[in-house]
C-alpha cells in the first residue's frame, strides 16, 4: 500500500470523525445538561439532509441549502422540545428511551409521507467538486476537506461558546447543579430549549454535509446516531472535549479497520470471504473500543466520576 | 379493577381464546398472530425481570433473542443438509428436535448473558444502556458478515422442528407448544420474583447500599437475574425461528432491542405479565393500523408517546389496582 493511499484514508477517517463530532456534540450537551437520552437525535440528521436537498432543489443554491439544514432542524427541535421532550426531563431513562424511540417512528414516517420512499440527492456545488493537491503529493477531495475545516471551526466555536460566553457558563452550571442555577434566577427552560435547538441544528448540518456524499434517505440517521452514542460514552457523557476526541478516535479507527482488516484476512482466506468478514469486523471495532474503555473507565475517558 | 392474579389469568386465557376463535373460524392467520404474541410476550417478560424488577435497562436484549434464534436455526440447518460441524472432540450433525434445539439456544444465550452481564453490570445508568447496546451491535455486525449462515440474507430452515410425534406444521399445534412454554416461563418468573432472591433484586433497584449493608452482593444478584433473563429470551428466539422458519440479522438489530423495551413499557413494567399485555397491544395495533393506513408507524409512534407521557404505569396500570 502506498503512503498516499494511507494518508488519504486517514483524512477520510478524520472527516468521518468530525461528522460524528457534529452529531455527538449536541447529544452529549443534551445529556449532560438535561439528563435526556435522545434517540431521536438521528432524526435531526435526517431532517437536515432532507431540508437541504429540498431547498437545493428549489433554489439551486448549496449555501442556502446548508443554511436550511441548520434552521429547519432547529425549528422542529424547538417545537418537539416544547411539546414533548420537556415533559421527559424529570422521568427516568427508560421513559426517555421509549418516547424518543417513538419520535423516530413519527419523524421517519412523516418524512417518508412528505418526500416519498425513494432517496433524494444533494449535489456538491461546482467549486467544491474535484480534488485538491495537498503538500506531499496527496490528492484529496475538496469537499471532504471542507467538511474537515467546518468541523474544526465548529469545534473551536463550541469551545469558545462553552468557556467564554454567558450561555456557556450557564450550560456548565446546568451540568453541575440544576437546582442551583434555578435558584440563581436563570431561566432554565429557555436554556434547555436553546441547548436542544443547538444540538438539533448541528445534527442537521452533519446530515446535509453527509447527504451530499451519500444519498438522502429515510433511516439514514440511525446508524450515525448509534455511533454518536458510542462516541459520547467513550468520551465521557457531557464532555465536549471527550466528544471531539472520541469522534476522531472512532472515525479513524472505523475507516482504518475497513481498509486493513480485509487486506489482513485475504492472507488467510479467499477474497470474497475476507471482504465480508473484514468489513463486518470493522463495523464491530467501534463497539469493541467502547466496551474496552468502559471496562477500564466505567464513566468514559473524560466523564465525571 | 382487577387483582394481579385475575389479570394474569384473563390475559393468558384471552390469548388462548383468540387462537381458538381463529381455529374455529378457520383463520390460521389469527393463530399465527396469537403465537407471535406469545413468543414476543415471553421475551418481554424475561426482559422485564431485569428491567422492571432489577432496574437494569438493557438496550441489547435482541442479542439473546438473536443468539437463541441463530443457534436453533443453525442446528436445524445442519440437520437438514446433512453437513456436520467439526467440534474437535466430536462431529455435531445438527438436530431437528425442538427440545434439543431449545436446550442449545438456552445454553448459548446463558453463556452470552454471563459474559456480557459480567462486564456490563460493572457500569450503571446510561453507561449500562450503551454497553449492552454495544455488545448487541457486535453480534449484529458479526451475523451480517457470517456468510456461511446467510449473512445479510438470513437463514431459512424450511420446516419446523419435531416435538414428540406432534405435527408442528399445524398452526394450532405449534401455538399450543408456545403457549405451554409461556405457562412454564410464567411460573418460573413468578417464583423467581416472589422468592428471597427476587426481593433482594427489587431491593437492589431501590437502594443498592442497603443491600450491601445487609451483607448481600448486588453484583452477583444482578448477574444471576441477567443470566436468567438472557436464557429465557434465547428460548423465545428459538421459538421465533420455528414460527417463521427463518432468521435474519434483523433479529439482532438495535430496533429489535427497542421493540422489546416498547413491549415492557407499553404493558407496564411493574407487573409480571405486563409485557405480555404489551405484546398483545403492540401486535394488534401494528395489525390494525397496518390495515387502516400505510403510514401506521407514524400513528404507532404517536400512541407510544401519549402512553409514555400520560400512562406511566402502562396499559396494565389501567386494569390492575395496587
Amino acid at each position: 500500500m502506498s503512503l498516499q493511499l494511507f494518508i488519504e484514508q486517514l483524512l477520510n477517517g478524520i472527516q468521518f470523525g468530525f461528522m460524528l463530532f457534529l452529531m455527538s456534540a449536541g447529544l452529549t450537551l443534551i445529556f449532560g445538561v438535561m439528563g435526556l437520552i435522545n434517540l431521536a437525535h438521528g432524526s435531526f440528521f435526517m431532517i437536515g439532509a432532507f431540508s437541504a436537498s429540498f431547498v437545493a432543489g428549489l433554489t439551486g443554491n448549496f449555501f442556502l441549502a446548508i443554511l436550511a439544514s441548520l434552521i429547519f432542524p432547529a425549528l422542529i427541535g424547538i417545537t418537539v422540545e416544547f411539546s414533548i421532550i420537556r415533559k421527559l426531563y424529570e422521568r427516568d431513562h427508560l421513559d426517555q428511551v421509549l418516547a424518543t424511540f417513538a419520535l423516530i417512528l413519527i419523524f421517519s414516517e412523516a418524512t417518508r409521507y412528505i418526500f416519498g420512499a425513494f432517496p433524494l440527492f444533494l449535489d456538491i456545488p461546482n467549486i467544491l467538486q474535484g480534488n485538491i493537491l495537498l503538500p506531499g503529493e496527496i490528492v484529496y477531495s475538496k469537499y471532504r476537506l471542507i467538511i474537515i475545516i467546518i468541523g474544526l471551526f465548529i469545534a473551536i466555536g463550541l469551545y469558545f461558546l462553552i468557556n467564554r460566553t454567558l450561555l456557556g457558563i450557564q450550560i456548565k452550571a446546568g451540568q453541575n447543579d440544576r437546582q442551583m442555577i434555578r435558584v440563581l434566577g436563570i431561566n432554565i427552560s429557555r436554556l434547555y430549549t436553546i441547548v436542544f435547538a443547538m444540538g438539533a441544528a448541528l445534527a442537521g448540518l452533519a446530515g446535509a454535509l453527509i447527504g451530499a456524499i451519500q444519498s438522502v434517505e429515510v433511516g439514514m440517521g440511525e446508524p450515525v446516531l448509534i455511533l454518536a452514542f458510542v462516541v459520547i460514552v467513550i468520551g465521557g457523557i457531557g464532555s465536549i472535549k471527550g466528544a471531539l476526541i472520541g469522534a476522531l478516535l472512532i472515525g479513524v479507527l472505523d475507516t482504518m479497520a475497513r481498509l486493513f482488516l480485509p487486506i489482513f484476512f485475504e492472507l488467510i482466506m479467499e477474497t470474497s470471504q475476507a471482504l465480508s468478514l473484514g468489513s463486518s469486523l470493522a463495523s464491530m471495532s467501534a463497539y469493541l473500543l467502547m466496551a474496552l474503555v468502559l471496562i477500564f473507565r466505567p464513566t468514559g475517558l473524560f466523564g465525571k466520576k | 379493577m382487577l387483582t394481579e392474579k385475575k389479570f394474569n389469568l384473563i390475559i393468558v386465557l384471552g390469548i388462548f381464546a383468540f387462537s381458538l376463535i381463529g381455529y374455529v373460524m378457520n383463520e390460521p392467520y389469527f393463530i399465527t398472530l396469537a403465537t407471535k404474541i406469545v413468543i414476543l410476550g415471553i421475551a418481554g417478560c424475561a426482559l422485564n425481570l431485569i428491567l422492571g424488577f432489577g432496574g437494569m435497562v438493557s438496550f441489547g436484549h435482541a442479542m439473546f433473542f438473536g443468539v437463541g434464534s441463530y443457534v436453533a436455526a443453525i442446528s436445524a440447518f445442519h440437520s437438514m443438509n446433512g453437513e456436520s460441524i467439526d467440534l474437535i472432540f466430536f462431529d455435531f450433525n445438527g438436530s431437528s428436535q425442538m427440545l434439543f434445539n431449545w436446550f442449545l439456544a438456552v445454553i448459548f444465550s446463558m453463556f452470552f448473558a454471563l459474559i456480557v452481564g459480567s462486564i456490563s453490570i460493572r457500569t450503571s445508568g446510561v453507561y449500562f444502556i450503551m454497553i449492552t447496546l454495544a455488545f448487541a451491535q457486535m453480534t449484529y455486525y458479526f451475523s451480517l458478515g457470517w456468510t456461511k449462515y446467510g449473512g445479510e440474507d438470513g437463514l431459512s430452515t424450511y420446516v419446523r422442528n419435531d416435538l414428540f410425534s406432534i405435527n408442528t406444521m399445524l398452526p394450532l399445534n405449534f401455538f399450543i407448544i408456545c403457549f405451554a412454554c409461556l405457562c412454564v416461563v410464567g411460573f418460573i418468573l413468578n417464583w423467581v420474583i416472589n422468592s428471597n432472591f427476587g426481593n433482594f433484586l427489587k431491593g437492589c433497584k431501590e437502594n443498592e447500599e442497603k443491600m450491601i449493608s445487609l451483607g448481600l452482593n448486588p453484583y452477583t444478584l444482578k448477574l444471576t437475574a441477567f443470566v436468567i433473563s438472557g436464557a429465557i429470551t434465547g428460548l423465545a428466539g428459538a421459538l421465533y425461528v420455528d414460527l417463521n422458519r427463518f432468521v435474519s440479522p434483523t433479529s439482532l438489530s438495535w430496533q429489535t432491542s427497542g421493540e422489546l423495551i416498547v413491549l415492557v413499557i407499553l404493558g407496564g413494567s411493574a407487573r409480571l405479565f405486563g409485557p405480555l399485555l404489551g405484546a398483545i397491544v403492540f401486535i394488534l395495533l401494528e395489525q390494525f393500523l397496518g390495515e387502516v393506513t400505510e403510514n401506521w408507524q407514524f400513528w404507532l409512534g404517536v400512541i407510544l408517546v401519549l402512553i409514555v407521557l400520560y400512562f406511566p404505569k402502562g396499559v396494565s396500570g389501567l386494569f390492575i389496582k395496587d
